[in-house]
């Protein structure tokens, strides 16, 4: 029935999307039942969730996806040096470390490519 | 009552300590008449304005400029897309969840690699909720939060939950992230109406806008010492587990380096 065609993408949406996703939020929230916030435990917690931003963060430079790719790797590396330099320079400001890193990321590819 | 003695703070480490005095500590007794709490909707105002004050709703829009096109690319509708923005709220996740889906990959192979790409959400809940837990918060009103629980809007919570009251944090958190959810959904539809006339090198820079954002945003809320470790670990073992392909390499990343982290700073501890 085309009622059932119009749904299915939506069924797959929640079922490979959504519960697989969700399942680690549920699992943090018991987890995170009765541990206090003064707790050392919740300093190991903390770190472990910081050190695997860095890991996502470093994977997204050193072996990006998609168009990222065809810039070159000295260009990412600069771009997010740059950009980490400025914002430790500029007040330690989120937005000149974006700005910064994302200009010398578009210059940079634009001059290599040429 | 259910919560450590407060006077007893012997036994907290020296962060710790530094921290309690940068949280403005408010009495586990309800408040006096003279210094009445603002409301849970007004909170919540407050949480959506600090959305738009963020350098991440730029960052958003940008990320999800590209998730749209993504979407639109492999023929998803844009009501479908925007759904997955609010049910799922990972952006690396949906882009995995698009482009396997596009690509007619078996259900099942795509659930693992959604799965396995969101493990890190789990221990930002751990490390957000306790933040967020009053005297008398309920289980129930954690829901929400947890599955809003993401990195631009944990990161931003870590750093203004300091400044809110503690009975009013869970009303600030939704705020901040349904503010986000509309800066990401402004950014969807954009992108999936100007899919196919992005320039190649306007989608890299896109997609450089997350590794940026977040490696600043990081190292703006490391205060401490084991944080800091941390990050710079993450940063190096990330890619070299990646490189040497090392199954689960995110989840090792995390579990040896925020370890190590933490074996130094207790070490640091000692030795003082």
């Amino acid at each position: 029935m085309s009622a059932t065609s119009e749904l299915w993408p939506y069924l797959v949406l929640v079922l490979v999307g959504f519960l697989p996703t969700e399942v680690w939020r549920m699992l943090g929230l018991v987890a995170a039942r009765g541990i206090d916030e003064e707790s050392e435990l919740l300093i190991w917690v903390r770190a472990v969730a910081v050190a695997v931003l860095a890991g996502v963060i470093a994977k997204l430079v050193v072996l990006p996806p998609g168009a990222l790719a065809a810039v070159p790797l000295a260009v990412r590396l600069a771009a997010i040096a740059a950009g980490f330099a400025a914002f430790l320079l500029v007040r330690r400001s989120i937005l000149a470390g974006v700005a910064v890193g994302e200009t010398v990321l578009v210059v940079g590819a634009m001059l290599v490519g040429r | 009552m259910g919560r450590r003695s407060c006077n007893d703070r012997s036994h907290w480490s020296a962060p710790l300590r530094l921290r309690l005095r940068l949280i403005p500590f408010r009495p586990m007794t309800l408040s006096p008449p003279d210094d009445p709490l603002p409301t849970s909707a007004r909170v919540f105002l407050d949480g959506m304005r600090s959305s738009a004050t963020s350098a991440f709703s730029l960052v958003l829009i940008g990320t999800y400029v590209g998730v749209g096109a993504l979407g639109h690319d492999y023929g998803f509708s844009l009501p479908w897309v925007m759904l997955s923005t609010v049910l799922i709220w990972a952006g690396p996740a949906q882009v995995i969840l698009i482009s396997a889906l596009g690509t007619g990959a078996a259900a099942i192979e795509v659930a693992l690699a959604v799965g396995l790409s969101s493990v890190r959400l789990m221990p930002m809940v751990v490390a957000l909720l306790p933040l967020l837990k009053g005297p008398t918060t309920r289980d129930r009103e954690l829901l929400l939060p947890a599955h809003f629980t993401a990195a631009t809007m944990w990161v931003e919570s870590l750093r203004l939950l300091p400044g809110v009251p503690r009975e009013r944090r869970v009303a600030f958190c939704n705020g901040l992230a349904v503010g986000f959810l509309v800066f990401a959904h402004v950014g969807t539809a954009i992108g999936f109406y100007l899919a196919g006339s992005l320039p190649p090198l306007l989608t890299a820079a896109l997609l450089f806008l997350t590794p940026i954002s977040f490696l600043v945003s990081t190292t703006r809320n490391a205060r401490f010492l084991v944080d800091r470790l941390a990050l710079g670990l993450g940063l190096v073992l990330g890619p070299a587990l990646a490189w040497a392909q090392v199954g689960l390499d995110l989840l090792w990343t995390g579990i040896v380096a925020g370890t190590v982290a933490y074996a130094l700073h207790r070490l640091r501890e000692a030795l003082r």
